[in-house]
């Protein structure tokens, strides 16, 4: 640095250096603009995805921190108000900030490819939908910063992710913390209704030639469905925060219990989006299962037309299930029956889901690629996941487990074990084609292994606790309590899983200048994304394809058995 | 390799389903050690449904190992695409007519267990008892007798000969709460501008622990709970020992410290019946003394933890809402002289 900003006496600055170096500063400028002012729906993706990754190492930190706390009893690493923040802010950020914008970016990329069109059905409201999700994040962590309102109150959020009220309102709440969160949620709540909107509309308006509604990849399929319920479950959690800020700053008496206002309200409201939540997320990693799976083995997928009507019956069961998080409030016997037999209901598609996967494997010739790895083991977690869940869905035992360390193991069980896994898998599947290399093959393996034994040594060991009576959202507890060897172990393997993910950033920089060239189709697959460059033209394919099957790559790699 | 990994993850999650009930014994808060008719009710059909779900657990996951090993590709493989697949209606409708058999069976199970929970009738011999959750304290009335106390409840054995059950009618000052004492009965949800409610019915003497099971602030895990189930005859002596006024002063050291007791902020928050502290923010503490912990749980009631409390709450619990009143050591000493006697 010394050298080439000290010119030697009578040596005039090297003008050709100069220009290089403002051309290098002017070239900045125009990438930043070109990314910040984009509508292409490839670069949205990208951003989208590198978003919630820089979110999701932030609610991994905090999770560090909580596990720290909580790896033994009565100990002291940070103090109870911080505790609550912590947890507050990993559970927001983690559904909000990270499960949910990581799908709308692997979709924003792979929906227009998959179906053979030039970009999303209206590009700028992308853009919209992005940067409101985005700020809905910075606003968020800015409460660290901004959230002191008056003389004692806390900074972020800290009321848990459900926050119910009346814990929310002001006389419980003071200061700005609450404020930061309901706002964040209802811009980001703009944003994934906008993003749901882009979605429906590309997929049943904006199809290639041939490309029938039941020639589409099975992923386009769980997008709509999953966007289909975004917009019917995000509007009630807008609308009940819109009422939580009314309550809090213009008098008004919803949740407010002193003035006869109502806390089982929000939790009604709260779940009615929450439930539903689940299966947004769980979608797009059964679409992402659906693509990996039958190319990893070799065969199409089984029973198209009942993984599609699967897909639709889960998400129209689970808008009527939402009470089965509030069996302990006090319904009556009818009421707790009918959400116990609604949430059972779930398992039925669901489990067709899991034979039809296995149909799929069966008879094929499976090939162990990271992908595949991460999506066989997702098979195995969410079986397990499931079946957590039917016991849940038992009202008696529900009574038991609710707000223990079971169902916090449980729904771990599936936004890790199932969605993070199938968001791993798709990184590993879908990197080659948005970047033209492949990701290292052993740094991958190593980033699975560790990652699954940490899962399970945190996950498995986590439902014990639960059963032993430790509830959540406790900063710390009890030393004859008996749980704190199992938190140890749990601890344990966060800090695993951890260094798994540290490995899988660092395959993801390396890879970018020193993976093996891609070519377009590295996994020899059968869907549209794959016939053209990788990463594809800004226009994505030089001329509109058209298709005459589900499989189109299938039908011109074998033209002797088209599909 | 997968093999290996499969094996793994099977046992450890044949462990965990089959593990469970040994952990009997072990912690004062199991779910599986049931010691109330409610809970033991629902202990029956969990055991029932971890028995299915681990069934199922074995067919498909087994199946799903099996798969994996039976169809990955072998080395000798001749890069050739094997067979088109693309369904079956039969096979795919018997996937659908089994779980449908499965959830019916699970659900008419389920049904019966909350119908006779929920809905069990109430004997004569039933005791009432009213809990008022608050940030971070649990209150305790007895509407029968007049009594009111704080975090530790005690309630009469039942019998089948002679069953007293006990019906807890729960509601809230502020937040949110949750009642949980595992071994006794499923939670309940303690929430403010309703009223809910519990039933119970202990087997054997003993002190049952549990705590709030819905997070409530700050203190949210510092709001312990104990439960003391005891015979007929000490829960009547209890009660009728609960029920005298505060013991009178029996020396000039006590006389001192009930007058700086009733000259400080103490009785805006706190009632000690017979003398002028009536207030009703705070624990009641006509018979503190009788309590084994004090700050619903934070720390045995003892003269040097009451002594550290009331110097400064935060040292225990540093989210109470009861503030340090900047009292001196020999305010702090008198007080605690006064309050100890109030057994």
């Amino acid at each position: 640095m010394s050298e080439s900003s000290m010119p030697l006496p009578g040596r005039l600055p090297d003008v050709a250096e100069q220009e290089s170096r403002t051309d290098t500063f002017g070239n900045i400028v125009e990438i930043l603009h070109d990314w910040v002012t984009t509508v292409d729906h490839k670069k949205i993706g990208i951003l989208y995805i590198l978003y919630s990754l820089v979110m999701l190492v932030a609610g991994g930190i905090e999770i560090l921190l909580i596990r720290l706390q909580l790896a033994g009893p009565r100990l002291n690493v940070v103090p109870a108000e911080v505790f609550n923040r912590l947890f507050t802010m990993h559970g927001t950020t983690m559904i909000f900030f990270v499960a949910m914008p990581i799908f709308v970016g692997f979709a924003n990329y792979l929906v227009p490819l998959m179906l053979g069109v030039r970009d999303i059905a209206f590009p700028r409201l992308n853009a919209f939908s992005f940067w409101m999700t985005a700020f809905g994040g910075l606003l968020l962590y800015y409460s660290f910063l901004g959230g002191d309102g008056l003389q004692g109150a806390g900074t972020a959020p800290d009321v848990g992710w459900f926050a119910y009220a009346p814990l929310t309102e002001r006389a419980f709440s003071r200061g700005h913390s609450t404020d930061f969160w309901a706002l964040a949620l209802i811009l980001s709540g703009f944003g994934s209704i906008g993003g749901a909107i882009n979605f429906i509309t590309t997929a049943f308006c904006l199809r290639c030639k041939g490309m029938t509604l039941f020639r589409m990849p099975l992923f386009v399929w769980l997008m709509i469905v999953s966007s289909v319920l975004v917009i019917l479950a995000v509007s009630p959690l807008t609308a009940a925060q819109a009422m939580l800020l009314i309550d809090r700053y213009l008098g008004g008496h919803f949740f407010d219990t002193q003035a006869g206002g109502s806390a089982t309200i929000w939790m009604h409201f709260f779940w009615i989006f929450g439930h539903p939540e689940v299966y947004v997320l769980i979608m797009p990693a059964f679409g992402i299962a659906s693509e990996v799976i039958p190319v990893f083995s070799r065969k199409a997928i089984f029973g198209y037309p009942a993984m599609v009507a699967a897909s639709v019956s889960i998400a129209f069961v689970s808008l009527s299930v939402w009470a089965h998080h509030m069996f302990t409030i006090g319904m009556s016997a009818a009421g707790n029956a009918f959400f116990a037999l609604s949430t059972m209901i779930v398992g039925i598609p669901t489990g067709i889901k899991i034979f039809n996967w296995l149909a799929t494997l069966w008879g094929g010739k499976i090939r162990f690629e990271v992908p595949m790895l991460f999506s066989l083991a997702f098979l195995f977690q969410f079986l397990i996941a499931g079946l957590t869940g039917i016991m849940l869905a038992v009202a008696p035992f529900n009574w038991q487990l609710h707000n223990s360390y079971f169902v916090v193991a449980h729904f771990h069980y599936v936004i890790v074990g199932a969605i993070l896994f199938m968001v791993f898998a798709g990184f590993y599947y879908w990197y080659p084609k948005v970047t033209g290399r492949m990701l290292d093959g052993r740094l991958g393996k190593l980033h699975f292994w560790l990652f699954v034994i940490g899962f399970h040594v945190t996950f498995d060991t986590m439902h014990i606790p639960g059963i032993l009576g430790m509830p959540r959202q406790i900063y710390t507890y009890e030393i004859d309590r008996g749980w704190g060897t199992y938190n140890l172990v749990v601890t344990i393997g966060a800090f695993i899983q951890a260094v798994a993910i540290l490995i899988f950033v660092a395959n993801l920089i390396i890879s970018l200048f020193r993976g093996k060239i891609a070519g377009p189709d590295p996994w020899d697959a059968w869907t549209l994304e794959w016939t053209t460059a990788s990463p594809p033209h800004a226009y994505n394919f030089d001329a509109e394809p058209v298709v005459y099957s589900a499989r189109p790559l299938w039908d011109l790699k074998h033209p002797d058995d088209p599909d | 390799m997968p093999l290996c990994r499969k094996i793994a993850l099977a046992s450890l999650v044949a462990m965990l389903l089959c593990g469970l009930p040994l952990f009997a014994g072990q912690s004062r808060t199991n779910i599986f050690s049931p010691q109330s008719a409610p809970a033991r009710s629902i202990v029956a059909v969990s055991h029932f449904t971890l028995a299915i779900t681990g069934l199922i657990f074995a067919v498909v996951g087994g199946l799903l190992a099996y798969v994996i090993i039976r169809f990955r590709r072998r080395d000798s493989d001749d890069g050739t695409e094997p067979p088109q697949i693309f369904g079956s209606t039969q096979i795919e409708l018997s996937w659908t007519i089994i779980p449908v058999l499965i959830v019916t069976v699970i659900f008419l199970t389920t049904a019966r267990v909350i119908f006779d929970v929920q809905d069990a009738p109430k004997p004569k011999s039933a005791l009432d008892v009213t809990v008022v959750g608050h940030q971070f304290w649990w209150e305790v009335r007895y509407p029968g007798s007049q009594v009111t106390t704080a975090n530790e409840l005690h309630v009469p054995v039942s019998s089948a000969s002679a069953p007293t059950p006990t019906f807890i009618k729960l509601t809230s000052a502020d937040v949110v709460h949750s009642f949980w004492v595992p071994e006794l009965a499923g939670k309940t949800d303690v929430i403010p501008n309703r009223i809910n409610e519990l039933w119970i019915a202990p087997e054997k003497a003993g002190l049952f622990e549990g705590q709030c099971a819905q997070f409530c602030g700050a203190e949210h895990a510092l709001m312990l709970l104990r439960v003391y189930a005891d015979t007929p005859e000490n829960f009547a002596a209890w009660i009728r020992q609960q029920q005298q006024l505060a013991a009178a002063p029996q020396s000039d050291a006590v006389a001192q410290g009930r007058k700086q007791f009733e000259a400080q902020a103490c009785i805006n928050c706190h009632a000690v019946a017979g003398t002028v502290a009536n207030g009703r923010f705070g624990p009641d503490l006509t018979h503190l003394m009788s309590r084994d912990t004090l700050a619903s749980g934070a720390m045995p009631n003892t003269p040097e933890n009451l002594a550290r409390w009331i110097d400064n709450p935060d040292t225990f619990k540093h989210g109470s809402l009861m503030p340090s009143m900047h009292l001196t050591k020999p305010q702090i000493d008198q007080i605690t002289t006064y309050l100890v006697t109030l057994k």
